[in-house]
């Protein structure tokens, strides 16, 4: 039959598993992605799963998906629809319908397509693909039934061989994809280290799940896609956006010779910043897991007020409570970085999903003027950066720093080199020095960057007290005067605002004479840029601009958009840049493209409304 | 006795105390500066973290490092300095509504983790700041400005609540009462771990006289008795009356009455694991009992401070990683050529 084998040779193709939350889709997610990298491919990933941990089996509020694009060249979204679905039981196809296009595979376990299966999942037929108007390839492998027949000398019990399943299924899409196996057998038994016998069993059902592919159903097309991209040279880990901004707070604090320090207080989608760190023990990583969020930022904010380099994470609803502590550093004016992984909002939200709508908040979310840095990374690894950038800022400056990322950049992962830390910029707090002791106070500022000067508690002579009341701008002694308030209100803005002078500017990507600007800011750059491209090579003139640098904007913000007769700003909120950019540069004519709906932006249906807005000129 | 290193005046500020006249807060405030001083710790490695309220001003007359800060809060933050950096000596400095209100839970969770701090919680019963609210520790049926007809809710007790949390160190005294704050304030930073001190503080504005039995020497004289790790539990003018066992509770007897002699007397053990008795003693109340003052509880152990470096210590022995680079090159990864 081998003569028969098709094999196309692709640019991308998008792999999307999905089956029940306890089915372990997320991991066979995670090996493929990561042996395609290994094999030169780029990969950008997106875990889209229930926010139940068990929600009833077989439901459709129970599945569980991950989204893998992997590329010859770069790619730089999850992409929008699948060449491939892995549907482990019928609630899995019809919550995924959607993203099929007529050419995709569909993977089935035919085992649990009975009856039964397909009532749990609301269908009315008793053929699922005709009820959802489905006419693909469709491989319905016996996934259960082969998986339980592979470890029946294993010694496992049915319970426990039926859980490796899911390796099953990653063994066919390793044979449609020509992929050797050996990695993801490494990986394996990486991961089952201390359990052999399981790690054996997954091999072993990996093994035959390619070989099922090999042996009956060698008619189907399988892929090649060839790893082309001129990558740079140097070793490659895949990492996602939480583990991303873990990496580059350590970085940081390695660079300022500093001591990390992390309060935080689980939750989703941030948690994983908090598992991360607290692993790095040898590295001298301090984490305390808090007893609510408030403590998190408070105990960041004593451990930056003596001396190391403070960090508190969370989402949405954690960064409402701690932003009363925030205050206190931006009064206090001492370096501080809040990460926030946005969520659904608003209240509890939607928590697996992911929104951009805590922009405003961030900026301007606390009582009184109140101004402070936002920083919005833009991909998974592009966290590192952002979290590095955002550290370096705040020791620099002496201000709390918001870091905005987001669940789609957070969970969603990509090769990342692993950098070299002399390649980034220094890292300098502005230290007191002896020098100054004669009658030093604690407000004294740098004449240029409005920046006051940090005097550790332990250094001798420098003794001082700071507080959330307003201090006199000479004496800093509490003041409650109206001039000096004043005074002090528009220093804090200008120390802020002097910040811009210290940020890349914007850069235009595309035509600079484009007919459309395309504003997009944070974790919508894959999607934006992807869009952007796609308009370019179809002919249309479109350029983008995408913001990491909120606040301040960069210096050349407004003569930027000023040079575009049409702008649009895409944000996954209903505005929210739009209208800071409205307010900060007036006469700005800006249209908007807003989503709401937790889930990444889809680059054809953007290609079509860049369309649209061009047509509309 | 050895020369002390500083005097109260190294401990000072220059900055003008602008508590009402007759406030507990300042003796208070001069009891800790004799503390310090005596305790020869130097003003650069104290901190003084505080909340907010009339008693949460005093670290602006310290001349340590301080942060005044916000409220309830002063708990958390004095966490983070202290993990932060072990080295400096942290005190705490709260109201009863920054520390048991607004604060609480960050109150019983400091304690709990045991991190060596010395929280000093002045306990005028009333919030001074916000001009007279009835606070967390007001009596049952308390009238004030928020509670025109009496509250008509119970009161913490600060020792329960700090036992309740697993506290290891209890004291209390009298703001006014200098000796007794001071060898309190000493110990309290001398034990390793959280420690509580409940001062009996007067609002003169808004809740005068509400530690009246105890507020003048004749007072406590009668109505205090002091508690000495080793030493019998005997009270009164003149030492005259004792405490004894009862069942599972105290009684208070007369020496020399019905046989009683000062054997009969319970001796107090402040480092008994067991917090049963310390919770008897710290919850006596007038008229029947004797207010306790002093260390009621010192029980040692390992602090989380401590506990948290010892871990990197022990995770550093086994894992030879020292920097990021290390770390990301001796892990998962492959090589593009
Ligand atoms: C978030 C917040 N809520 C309320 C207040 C108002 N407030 C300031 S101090 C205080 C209570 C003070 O009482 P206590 O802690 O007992 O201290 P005291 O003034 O009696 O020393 C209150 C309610 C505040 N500053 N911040
Ligand atoms: S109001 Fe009461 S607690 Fe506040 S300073 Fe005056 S006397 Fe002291």
């Amino acid at each position: 039959m081998a003569d028969e084998l098709v094999v196309k040779e692709l640019e991308r193709v998008v792999v999307r598993f999905s089956g029940d939350s306890g089915d372990g889709m997320q991991l066979a997610g995670n090996i493929f992605s990561n042996l395609s990298a290994v094999l030169g491919n780029d990969i950008s990933t997106f875990p889209d799963y229930p926010a139940e941990i068990r929600a009833p089996q077989g439901t459709i509020s129970g599945v569980s998906g991950f989204q893998v694009h992997i590329g010859a060249k770069k790619v730089f979204t999850s992409g929008d629809k699948c060449d491939v679905l892995v549907a482990m039981n019928p609630a899995a196809l019809k919550t995924n319908a959607k993203y099929l296009t007529p050419q995709s595979i569909i993977i089935i376990d035919a085992d649990s397509f009975t009856k039964k299966d397909l009532e749990k999942a609301l269908f009315v037929t008793d053929d699922p693909f005709k009820e959802l108007g489905l006419s693909q390839q469709v491989i319905d492998a016996p996934i259960t039934s082969m998986c339980k027949e592979s470890l029946k000398e294993s010694g496992l019990d049915n319970k426990a061989a039926i859980r490796c399943k899911n390796m099953f299924a990653l063994g066919l899409v390793c044979w449609l994809f020509n992929r050797p196996l050996d990695y993801a057998m490494h990986m394996l038994q990486e991961k089952f280290a201390k359990k052999p016998t399981i790690a054996d069993a997954n091999i072993k059902v990996l093994t035959d799940g390619y070989n099922y592919g090999h042996n009956t159903h060698a008619s189907v097309s399988t892929y090649i896609v060839e790893s082309k991209g001129e990558k740079e040279k140097g070793f490659y880990t895949d990492v996602n956006g939480n583990l991303a901004t873990s990496y580059g707070l350590v970085a940081a604090a390695e660079k300022a010779g500093l001591q990390l320090f992390l309060g935080s207080y689980p939750i989703t989608p941030a948690t994983d910043i908090l598992h991360n760190l607290a692993k790095f023990k040898e590295l001298g990583v301090i984490t305390v897991q808090c007893e609510d969020e408030i403590s998190g930022a408070c105990s960041a904010i004593g451990a930056s007020f003596a001396g190391n380099l403070a960090v508190t994470t969370t989402s949405g609803p954690g960064v409402c409570l701690k932003s009363e502590a925030i205050n206190l550093a931006v009064i206090a004016e001492l370096p501080l970085v809040i990460v926030n992984v946005q969520r659904g909002g608003p209240s509890t939200g939607m928590p697996t999903k992911s929104e951009q709508t805590d922009l405003l908040q961030a900026v301007y979310g606390r009582n009184g003027e109140s101004p402070l840095v936002v920083i919005a990374a833009t991909s998974p690894t592009n966290c590192f950066d952002s979290a590095y950038m955002a550290a370096k800022i705040a020791l620099e400056h002496m201000t709390p720093v918001m870091l905005l990322t987001d669940g789609y950049i957070a969970n969603g992962s990509a090769a990342w080199k692993i950098p070299s830390l002399k390649d980034y910029p220094e890292i300098k707090p502005n230290y007191v020095t002896k020098e100054m002791q004669e009658g030093w106070k604690p407000y004294v500022r740098n004449t240029i960057s409005q920046v006051r000067y940090w005097a550790v508690p332990g250094m001798e002579g420098f003794m001082h007290r700071v507080g959330g009341l307003e201090k006199d701008y000479v004496t800093s002694a509490i003041s409650t005067d109206p001039d000096n308030h004043q005074r002090m209100t528009i220093t804090r803005q200008a120390k802020i605002d002097y910040i811009a002078n210290c940020i890349p500017d914007i850069e235009i990507q595309g035509d600079k004479d484009a007919d459309l600007l395309v504003v997009g800011w944070g974790g919508t750059y894959g999607h934006l840029y992807s869009a952007v491209e796609k308009c370019h090579e179809e002919g249309k003139k479109v350029a983008l601009a995408h913001f990491q640098y909120i606040n301040p904007l960069p210096k050349n913000t407004e003569e930027v958009l000023k040079g575009f007769k049409k702008i649009v700003v895409v944000e996954q909120n209903l505005g929210q840049f739009a209208g800071l950019l409205r307010m900060k540069i007036p006469g700005l004519d800006i249209c908007q493209l807003n989503r709401v709906k937790g889930q990444p932006f889809n680059v054809t249906r953007l290609v079509e409304e860049f369309t649209k807005l061009m047509e509309g000129m | 006795m050895s020369e002390q290193l500083y005097t109260a005046k190294d401990f000072k500020s220059d900055q003008y105390v602008r508590w009402c006249p007759g406030c507990g807060d300042h003796a208070l405030l001069n009891s800790l500066h004799k503390a310090m001083a005596g305790l020869g710790i130097a003003p650069h490695m104290t901190a003084v973290i505080s909340g907010i309220g009339c008693s949460s001003r005093l670290p602006y007359y310290m001349n340590t490092y301080g942060f005044h800060t916000i409220h309830g809060r002063a708990a958390a933050i004095a966490t983070g300095v202290k993990v932060a950096n072990p080295e400096l000596t942290v005190w705490q400095i709260s109201g009863d509504g920054d520390g048991l209100a607004i604060g609480g839970n960050h109150f019983i969770h400091a304690l709990r983790r045991n991190v060596n701090i010395n929280i000093v919680l002045l306990n005028n019963r009333i919030y001074g700041l916000t001009k007279g609210q009835y606070s967390p520790t007001s009596p049952r049926g308390f009238v004030s400005k928020s509670s025109p007809y009496g509250t008509v809710e119970d009161p913490f007790r600060p020792a329960e609540l700090a036992f309740g949390a697993r506290g290891r160190f209890f004291g209390r005294c009298v703001d006014v009462d200098a000796a007794c704050s001071i060898e309190v304030l000493t110990a309290s930073a001398k034990h390793k771990g959280a420690s509580v001190v409940e001062v009996l503080q007067n609002c003169v504005i808004f809740n005068d006289g509400c530690h009246n039995a105890v507020a003048t020497k004749e007072g406590r004289a009668k109505n205090a008795i002091y508690l000495k790790h080793g030493e019998p539990m005997l009270f009164g003018e003149n030492n005259e009356k004792g405490l004894m066992q009862e069942g599972f509770g105290l009684k208070v007897v007369t020496l020399g009455e019905n046989g009683i002699t000062e054997k009969d007397i319970l001796v107090h053990n402040a480092h008994c694991e067991d917090n049963t008795l310390h919770m008897k003693l710290a919850l006596m109340e007038g008229p029947d009992f004797p207010i306790a003052l002093g260390v009621i509880r010192d029980v040692e152990s390992p602090s989380y401070d401590e506990c948290v470096y010892a871990q990197i210590e022990e995770v550093r022995a086994k894992k030879p990683a020292r920097t990021l680079e290390d770390f990301l090159l001796s892990g998962d990864k492959w090589e593009i050529k």
